[in-house]
Parts: C-alpha cells; structure tokens; sequence
C-alpha cells in the first residue's frame, strides 16, 4: 500500500479532529479558526464537524482566550487554546506563565490543568518584526509547562495527539514555514511521546540539533556535506521541556562535536542551554567548541533580502559543521 | 428567599470567626509564624459572608491573594487554613502557597490567583465548563477595586456577557488598590457602571450590609443558573486593616491616607458591628448571646493555633512536588 501523504497543516487539524471525536472534554477556542478554518488553515473542518460549541471563534482577546482555557482546565475541561501568533503571546504571558503554569502547585497538587496552547512562530514570509518571531525559549524556562516544537507532519501529529493527551499545560508551536510541507502519515490512531528526541539522519562526524525551519535546512546541508564525505547525524529535540538530553549526548560521544541551530534569536536560545548541558555532562568526550547558528541580535525585517540575512540558512549550517572539522 | 433565624446567625457567627481570625494574624505575623506576607480583610467580612451564604455545594468559588475571608465564608476547616498561612504541611498546599493561595477542593473553592486580576478570566473559564457540560452550576469570582482597571476585567467580563456564562463577578471596592485611593485609579468610581459596556446587569450596594450582599448575589446566582448570563456586584467597603498587607505593615504607615478617615469607618462601617446591632434589635440575638459566639470563635481560632504551630514542616523533597501532574491519567 502506498504511504498517504499530507501537509503538516492538514495533519494539525487531523489530530484535533480524532482527539476530539476520542473526548468529549476537548475543545478548541481562538481567533478566526472556526468556519475560517484558521489563519494559518490548520484548523479547516472542524467547525464544520464538531459545531461552534466545541470550535469557538473568539474575540481578539488573548488575555481571556488562554484565561478561560486555564479555568475550564482547572475544572476538567480539555481546551485547545489557540494564539494565532507566537509573538502576541505577550498578551497572555501573565495567563500563560503565573496561571497555567502554576494553578496545579499553588492548590497543593489537586487539580490537573490539561491544556495546549497551540501557536505557530518562526518566520521567512516577509512578515516583519511583530509576526516573524521565535519565542520557545520563553516558555521553556518556565516549570510548570511543557514546549514541544516538532517540524515535520508526522512529529506534528503524534506529538499534538500526546499533548492534549498530557494531565499538563502544552505549548505547542507550529512553525509556519514548515506548514505546506508534505509527509508520510498513517491513517491509524499513533502518538509520539513527548520528551523524546528523534533522530532524523545518522552519521558518524558531526552532531546537528535542529528543529523548526532550521530542521529541514540542515539535513539539506547533511545531504550536501555527505557529497563532500562529511556524515553529520542530525537530531529533531521535538520537545523542548522536557529536553531529551541522554539523546543529544549519545550522539556527541559517538561523533565529539556539536553545532545547533535554531531560528530563534541567538543570546539566551534554548541552543544556549543544550550547549551548557552537553559541556556539563559530556565535556571530556568534545574534540572541539560547539557552534551555535542562530538568528543574531536584530528586529526581523520585513524586505526579503534583509531577512535573508538575518535568518540562518543552509550555507551557515554548512560553514558552521566545517569551522569544528 | 427570605433568610431565617438559624440563617441569620450562622452567617453572623461566620462573620465573627473570619473578623477574630483576621484581627490575630498581625500578631503571629510579628512574631513569625507567618512568613512572607498576609492580607487580612477586616471591614470586608459580610461581602464574603453575604456572597458565600448565596451559593450551592456544588457552585465554584474563585479568589484572590486576600482570600481567607472567601474561604472561611465557604466553611473551609479553619485549621487547615490558619496552617497555611503559617507554611506547614498540613496546610491545603502543604505550605507551598502561603497567606496568598488558600483553596479547598471539597468545597468547590478552586484557589485563588495573586495576580490581581489574574483570576477574572480563569472564573470566566470555569463558567464556561460550567455551560459545556450543562451541570447547572454557577462561578462566584471574587476580586477588588484595583483589579477592575486591569485588562483582564475587560477581555473577561466582554466574553462571559457575549457567551453568557455562568459567573458572577463580585468587586469588593475596598477603596484603596495597595496605597492607591480609587479617587486616584477610576475614571469613573461607579465601577458597577461598567457592566452596560457589557451588556450584563450592574448593581453598586453597601458592601457592609451582608443581607444586602446576600441578596443581591442571590439574584445574580439566580439568573446565572437560569442561563441568563453574568452580572456584575460592586460592593462598597473599607480596608479597615491599617495597611494593605502584614508585611507592608511593618514599613510603612498610614500617612496616604486622609487624617481620621480609618477611625471613622471603624465607628460606621464596621460590617459585624452593623449586623450584631441588626441582630440584637430584632430580637433574634442578646448581647450575652453575641458574647457567647465571639467566645466560641475565639476557641476555634485557638484551637486552629494549637493545630497550625504543632503541625509538621513541609518535607524537603516536597518543594519538587506537584510542579507536573503523572502522565497516563488519562
């Protein structure tokens, strides 16, 4: 039988349609994703299936979207919270950081918070500097939530599906370059489990950890490096908290250098802490400095060669693999 | 619904224990009982007891940092609360929340959020639980004057009106957000007003008048449960406590506010006083009965003491604890 293939969007809505028909506490709220079927189109159909209970369009209020999921999670609701862009999650930090997060400890354990907060970030469609942005970081310093961040259709299913599974908070960030995106996606029921690295491609000389936009453009480099007799093992992290560390420092002792990369502005990316971690636990089995490739210091500008500059592409990867050979 | 006697008297002794309750913790906060902060709720008792008094078993209450008033309202074991504010483990967090983060799952009380304003949105949400799964429930949010100027206030009660959940919004103005007087945080003091922008039903009563209180939130209640959507309750009291908080208390004085005002609330508008007279002059109580049950009161505070000061520590290992819930509940 041939593989199905679908996009990365399609499989989005895919997993929200089968959790939803699985449990009936699971419902899905934000803006413009009902009979509009989302900005971004991942959520097409599911108004038109489970009705506008169950698939509620809400005012532009992130505040009082992620505020409403956390008290119909703090109850034994399954809410799907939708913030259509990673960079206006700024409005609902406070929901997300001081509530989400922390409602479960500050009522001595009691209730579980089940919740997602589906977002979708990163950029390279000429958006500019308030719709382009890379925010994972923020959340994985926070405990009390989890951050996943797969990149490729299958990961986004099986990975979603665990996360409304979860008896806990989900940040779930869709990067919106990978959206059109097609890939192999069984039909039958599957989860990926969250914590779990993947690891995409073997080799032998050098360890690339990547994930979001960064994903694809580095097994394009592994494949070029390949030509030129350089085997880079690439890992997909997919979950960001909690980080599958033991994965990342397998693959280091086996080949002794590390580059990561991310979208993500450079100073203080989680790149910053899987770089701590693997000097911390794996320092004596390094050969050389580990290379970050990132977005640098900057505002992401709108002008298509400006943001070519700034965002990290293929080439960065390849310079960065060859700088620690 | 017309109150009875028995109603009447249970709601005063109420009253009385949260007010004994409130006025000892400066003491233990001196003496370090208490770590952290506390925020005590003298001159706001029949709004938690008139409020509380409104509710069914089965509805949900949401609260803020200043909350143990809420919460003894809403029967909470006294002992187990007075524990939590002294941060021991038989506190309903095991110490982990302190003064600012009572709760009492048994009764509904789903906590309380010390961001203030924090916990509008999330009543909200538990008012839309509430309609999903048509359980015939009502949310009872409590929060204060200075909450209402946050967003919060706005993005919450536009979508519990356009939704019409069921959750009762309940603004004790205490007139003063920390140091702030309202004169100095509101366009407009008629915080009640407000509730046109919404399309909900706005009512500014006299917040130390717990049968006024418990009125009007029945009515609220009423029409919540009915599927009519949320209200909005502004009552008017004062922050007889000196100050904003135990730990503000030991810094700073009362200078910000205007000379005597604090003396002439406590000789108008202390609620307990307000109602004991009520009582006593219809004859449901005598002055050696009102004696009685501060006695009675003053006991269980005490015995809530010998019970907070004797229990254990929290464990060590329990700082890790209850940050994720166990996967595979599901």
């Amino acid at each position: 039988m041939a593989e199905r293939k679908i996009t990365y969007r399609e499989a989005i809505a895919e997993a929200i349609k089968e959790e939803m028909a699985r449990d009936e506490r699971v419902f899905l709220m934000g803006e413009d994703l009902g009979k509009f079927g989302g900005a971004f189109g991942t959520t097409r159909g599911l108004y038109q299936e489970f009705g506008e209970e169950r698939v509620k369009d809400t005012p532009i209020s992130e505040t009082a979207i992620v505020g409403f999921g956390v008290g119909a999670a703090l109850v034994g609701m399954r809410p799907i919270v939708e913030i259509m862009r990673i960079d206006w999650s700024t409005i609902a930090m406070d929901e997300i950081v001081n509530h989400a997060a922390k409602m479960r400890y500050l009522s001595g354990g009691k209730p579980e918070l089940a919740m997602v907060i589906k977002t979708n970030a990163e950029g390279g469609l000429g958006l500019g500097a308030q719709h382009s942005q890379s925010f994972e970081a923020w959340f994985v310093h926070v405990p009390g939530l989890k951050v996943v961040m797969p990149s490729d259709p299958y990961d986004g299913k099986g990975i979603l599906k665990a996360a409304i599974r979860d008896p806990n908070p989900v940040v779930f960030i869709e990067p919106t370059t990978l959206l059109s995106l097609s890939g192999a996606v069984p039909d039958e029921d599957y989860v990926v489990p969250l914590g779990k690295a993947a690891i995409k491609r073997e080799g032998k000389d050098v360890t690339v950890v990547a994930w979001g936009t960064l994903l694809p453009k580095a097994l394009n480099a592994a494949q070029t490096l390949a030509g030129e007799g350089i085997e880079v093992e690439v890992i997909d992290p997919r979950t960001l908290r909690p980080l599958d560390i033991d994965t990342i420092v397998d693959s280091v002792k086996k080949t002794g250098r590390l580059v990561v990369a991310h979208q993500a502005i450079k100073t203080c990316g989680v790149g910053a802490e899987i770089v701590a971690q693997v000097q911390e636990i794996a320092f004596d089995h390094l050969d050389a400095p580990i290379k970050r490739v990132a977005t640098p210091d900057v505002i992401i500008p709108v002008n298509r060669n400006l943001e070519r500059v700034v965002f990290p592409q293929e080439e960065e990867i390849i310079a960065a693999v060859k700088s620690i050979l | 619904m017309q109150l009875s006697k028995e109603d009447l008297l249970s709601m005063y002794r109420r009253m009385v224990a949260i007010r004994i309750f409130e006025m000892s913790l400066p003491r233990y906060f001196e003496e370090g009982y208490i770590v952290g902060t506390g925020h005590v709720s003298m001159g706001e008792e029949a709004v938690a007891v008139g409020a509380c008094h409104a509710l069914e078993e089965r509805d949900y209450i949401m609260s803020t940092h200043r909350a143990h008033g809420h919460v003894l309202a809403r029967g909470a074991d006294m002992r187990v609360i007075l524990a939590e504010v002294f941060g021991k483990a038989t506190g309903c967090t095991g110490g982990k929340g302190g003064s600012m983060h009572v709760s009492d799952f048994e009764r509904n009380f789903l906590g309380t959020s010390a961001i203030v304003g924090g916990g509008i949105t999330l009543a909200g949400g538990v008012g839309l639980a509430i309609k999903m799964r048509r359980s015939n429930q009502v949310c009872l949010d409590f929060f204060g004057d200075g909450a209402s100027n946050r967003g919060t206030f706005h993005e919450g009660l536009n979508l519990a009106a356009l939704w019409k959940v069921p959750t009762v919004f309940l603004c004790t103005n205490n007139q003063y957000a920390m140091t702030l007087p309202q004169s100095k945080g509101c366009a407009n003091l008629d915080i009640s007003a407000r509730a046109a922008a919404y399309n909900m039903p706005g009512y500014r009563i006299d917040g130390t008048d717990v049968i006024a209180v418990y009125e009007t939130v029945k009515a609220a209640v009423d029409r919540a449960r009915r599927g009519e959507g949320p209200s909005l309750i502004e009552c008017i009291t004062y922050r007889l406590s000196p100050e904003h908080s135990l730990r503000v208390a030991t810094v700073a004085g009362t200078e910000y506010r205007p000379k005597g005002e604090l003396e002439e609330w406590w000789q108008k508008y202390d609620p307990v006083k307000i109602f004991r007279e009520k009582l006593i002059a219809t004859g449901y109580l005598t002055e050696e009965g009102a004696k009685q049950i501060e006695a009675e009161a003053q006991r269980e505070f005490e015995e809530a003491v010998d019970f907070a000061i004797s229990s254990p520590e929290p464990s060590p290992e329990t700082a890790f604890e209850d940050i994720y819930a166990p996967e595979g509940g599901d």
